[in-house]
């Protein structure tokens, strides 16, 4: 479609003789968010590890901008303007939530091997800045090891952000949370996505969440795509009916 | 060709012992998560034993019967000790268990020197087997094939007892998961001693079983150590068949290894080692550790404060007395206090890697010990003055973290510390034995500072500013971006990667600059003695380095510097009388018992608010 976004091509994983992924080919054009989902065992996981570089592809090409990620350490494709968040949150429990942010702000400005200056007066600004926006800045200073979990995922989306991302991939964003906070962290990144112009890849299974706010729905099932399209679309698409509601319905 | 399969069938004999005691450390950690350092006094004890009963019992039977019975005696002790000491800690975070298990070592040593005298016991060949065997003209010793026999008789009766059993498939069900044992409704406190008994046995056996060959001796303990936990690394936590194959490995390199180069087996231990953890970190028949918690210890620290009013008041009086005790205090004290500061800074860089770091060094004494080496060497052989020389030591002792470290770094948790107490035995050793350079058990002798730190004074003020300064630097770094990624990458390896934080390598210098620290006390411990000597690197300095730290508590910075000087003092005070050790592991299992938060963490949590460290909740 466009140089700009993410295009998977070919991509094939096989762990032992289990075929994990086959023959996956998708689009994501710069500014939508694209939601990846199937039922349990589908590939979800495994392709969004080989998108973030935990996994190498048994074959396959996935190019952001243009540049082939297949290959790369998670560092550098993180240096490529890709942000992650994660099923279960990975946060720095024993600092607090300004100091996570600063964190990813002092990799992204290459001062990890800096010894001289104090590291949480550092960026500060900058991380405060990225906490309003994801509506944690009253807490900043609190340890991360007592926050709600609502808050966070709220803390890791605001971190997620530090190096500017063009592409975000949000792995369950909304698991383990109660309905209320899943709508509104769901609008908070919409409202993200439409002010940065930054395209969103995420698996869900909270169908509500997924047809409410994905521009477009990839359905995958044992490893293989098996519809794509608007939500409206995806919606009315027999195979996904006989794999969400059973056979018999169809 | 004859010669080759009775060298190879040697190999096979001495992997005996090795795969014995390795199996029984991995088993117990396996189900109880607990790296038990008294498992080589086990190995010693049974050799022992076995010694004394084999001169009471004759002939064949009398023999073997001897070997099971000094098994038994010593898994017996070990239950006693697991029930007495252990039971209580199990709650406690890992690492204090840790220090509870070295408490047994002190004292069993004491007792074994007590009981059987401070000479190397040879034992007398086995009844009916002092013979040799001829395999196409070459001589092969009986003994060495029933070796073989009975780690072959082991192993399948670990297979039985493991797949057959109802037991042993708790075990390795614990083993998977210690989590889904209590749900199964086991008793988890009986399932852990039976292990620790047969780990023990396990232990004893093959100390028991070596007295023929090598005898016992009161060094078998921490000489043990290093060997098998290589096997462990090798082979694999947990795997019975890997400490197997590991066993045999590593001792089938030492008999061929020996043909080829004769200086070899040391390297060659290490070299397999390196190869192994390239190709396959997790270990022959391990499997990869689970992403995520990189060494974090029960709950998460508080974020770092700076220092309250109160407690900076407090650090400058204490401070302020060091500053004016040459004028009122003895010699004889300034010497004391100079070996509080080195060894708190000592225990602060073994701290700084172990707290924050999340990377916990079972053989820091290589670089505290290196240090001080490359001091010695370069003055004794090139005669720098003092003011270069003395640099040497944090250099030196860097260039050697960051060769260890860098295979250390691959792994972590538990196997991280391993290595790095196999690679510090590595170090010892090379000191040890090449005696042309390094005075082998003679040391180095006459390194004294220039003459204008000749007076205890004088070198008083110069170990107080380098041995605090050295601690402020290291608290310092604490708060500097570079300290901060490194507890970023302890708290979480996965989020550290997914913002391009290079795990591997932040870690990797993290330890060089903790080892570079560890030599800069080094360098000022060979100056403050005039001589050095191989038991500074040696396997019980760097245990009394972590004692200090885990003493003082893992989680409070001020915790290494309140252990080490404690800890100085302590053994000062007690080093004097007999039966110290007894004492010295006696008052350390007390401490265990009545503060699992160390001193400072004690301290802390009773007299916390007063200085301002308040604990969020």
């Amino acid at each position: 479609m466009t140089d700009m976004g993410l295009a998977v091509r070919s991509l094939e994983k096989s762990f032992g003789g289990v075929i994990a992924v086959n023959n996956l080919n998708f689009d994501l054009p710069v500014g939508q968010l694209l939601a990846l989902i199937g039922p349990n065992g589908a590939g979800k996981s495994t392709s969004f590890n080989i998108l973030n570089g935990q996994l190498k592809p048994t074959s396959g090409t996935v190019k952001f901008k243009g540049v082939e990620l297949v290959g790369l350490s998670p560092k550098e494709i993180w240096r490529h303007g890709v942000g992650r968040t994660f099923q279960i949150t990975a946060t720095y429990a024993s600092m607090t939530v300004c100091e996570n942010v600063q964190m990813a702000l002092l990799s992204y400005h290459r001062r990890l091997y800096s010894l001289l200056p104090i590291a949480a007066r550092l960026y500060r600004e900058e991380a405060l800045a990225l906490l309003e926006h994801v509506g944690m800045v009253d807490q900043e200073n609190r340890p991360c090891s007592v926050l709600a979990y609502g808050d966070l995922k709220r803390v890791e989306l605001a971190v997620a952000l530090a190096n500017n991302p063009t592409l975000l991939l949000m792995d369950e964003p909304t698991a383990g949370m109660a309905p209320k906070e899943r709508i509104e962290l769901m609008a908070l990144t919409n409202k993200i996505v439409n002010e940065r112009g930054i395209s969103v890849l995420f698996t869900e299974h909270d169908m509500d969440v997924v047809f409410t706010h994905a521009d477009r729905i990839i359905v995958l099932d044992r490893g293989t795509l098996v519809a794509e399209g608007t939500p409206e679309e995806v919606r009315n698409d027999e195979h996904v009916r006989r794999i969400y509601l059973g056979s018999h319905h169809a | 060709m004859g010669f080759y399969i009775v060298q190879f069938l040697t190999g096979l004999s001495s992997a005996s012992a090795l795969f014995l005691v390795a199996s029984g450390l991995s088993i117990i950690f396996g189900v109880t998560r607990i790296v038990n350092f008294t498992h080589g006094s086990f190995y010693m004890l049974g050799a022992f034993i076995a010694y004394s009963l084999v001169g009471v019992l004759d002939g064949f039977f009398g023999f073997w019967i001897s070997v099971i019975l000094s098994a038994m005696a010593v898994g017996l002790i070990a239950v006693l000790m697991e029930m007495l000491i252990l039971r209580r800690i199990y709650q406690a975070p890992e690492l204090f268990q840790l220090v509870a298990t070295f408490g047994p070592i002190l004292i069993i040593q004491d007792l074994a020197l007590d009981i059987w005298g401070p000479e190397d016991l040879f034992g007398a060949s086995a009844p009916g087997m002092d013979g040799a065997i001829t395999i196409m003209g070459t001589p092969m010793p009986e003994y060495d094939l029933a070796l073989i026999a009975l780690s072959a008789v082991v192993l399948g009766g670990l297979w039985l007892l493991f797949n057959k059993t109802r037991w042993g498939t708790l075990v390795r069900a614990a083993t998977e998961d210690r989590d889904m044992i209590s749900a199964l409704g086991v008793n988890q406190k009986w399932l852990f001693t039976g292990v620790f008994f047969l780990g023990s046995f396990l232990a004893a056996l093959g100390g028991a079983a070596q007295v023929p060959k090598g005898g016992a001796s009161l060094i078998m303990d921490f000489e043990i150590l290093a060997p098998i936990f290589v096997v462990v690394v090798i082979g694999g936590m947990g795997s019975i068949p890997g400490a197997f194959m590991a066993a045999l490995l590593i001792s089938e390199l030492n008999v061929f290894g020996i043909l080829v180069w004769p200086e070899s087996t040391l390297v060659l231990m290490f070299l397999v080692m390196a190869v192994v953890l390239i190709l396959r970190p997790w270990g022959l028949f391990g499997k990869p550790e689970a992403p995520g918690q990189h060494g974090q210890v029960g709950a998460p620290e508080q974020p770092y404060r700076p220092l309250s009013r109160k407690a900076n008041t407090l650090f400058a009086a204490v401070l302020g007395l060091l500053l004016v005790l040459p004028v009122f205090a003895s010699d004889f004290s300034l010497v004391l206090v100079m070996d509080m500061v080195v060894l708190s800074l000592f225990a602060a860089s073994i701290h700084f890697l172990m707290g924050p770091g999340g990377m916990v060094s079972f053989g820091h004494a290589a670089y505290f010990g290196g240090g001080a080496y490359a001091v010695a060497l370069i003055t004794s052989h090139f005669e720098l003055p003092m003011e270069v020389a003395f640099f040497m030591g944090p250099l030196g002792a860097c260039a050697l973290a960051l060769l260890f470290g860098w295979f250390c770094v691959r792994r972590s948790g538990v196997y991280l510390a391993m290595l790095t107490l196999a690679f510090a035995q590595v170090a010892w050793s090379v000191v040890f034995q090449w005696g042309e350079l390094t005075g082998g058990d003679d040391g180095i002798i006459g390194i004294w500072p220039s003459p204008w730190l000749g007076s205890k004074a004088a070198y008083y003020y110069f170990t107080l500013f380098f041995g605090v300064g050295g601690i402020m630097v290291l608290r310092r770094t604490l708060f500097t971006p570079f300290g901060y990624a490194m507890r970023a990458c302890r708290d979480s390896a996965l989020r550290s990667a997914s913002i391009g934080i290079d795990v591997n390598r932040q870690q990797w210098l993290a330890f060089a600059f903790s080892g570079a620290l560890a030599g800069l006390a080094g360098s000022l411990f060979v100056y403050s003695k005039g001589s050095i000597f191989p038991d500074e690197m040696s396997l019980a300095r760097s245990f009394d380095g972590l004692i200090m730290v885990l003493l003082g508590g893992v989680k409070t910075l001020a915790g290494p510097v309140a252990g080490a000087s404690a800890f100085t003092w302590l053994d000062d005070v007690i080093s004097r009388l007999d039966y110290w050790r007894v004492i010295l592991g006696s008052l350390i299992i007390l401490i265990v018992l009545a503060f699992p938060q160390g001193i400072a963490g004690f301290f802390r949590e009773r007299f916390g608010v007063w200085f301002g460290q308040e604990t969020d909740t």
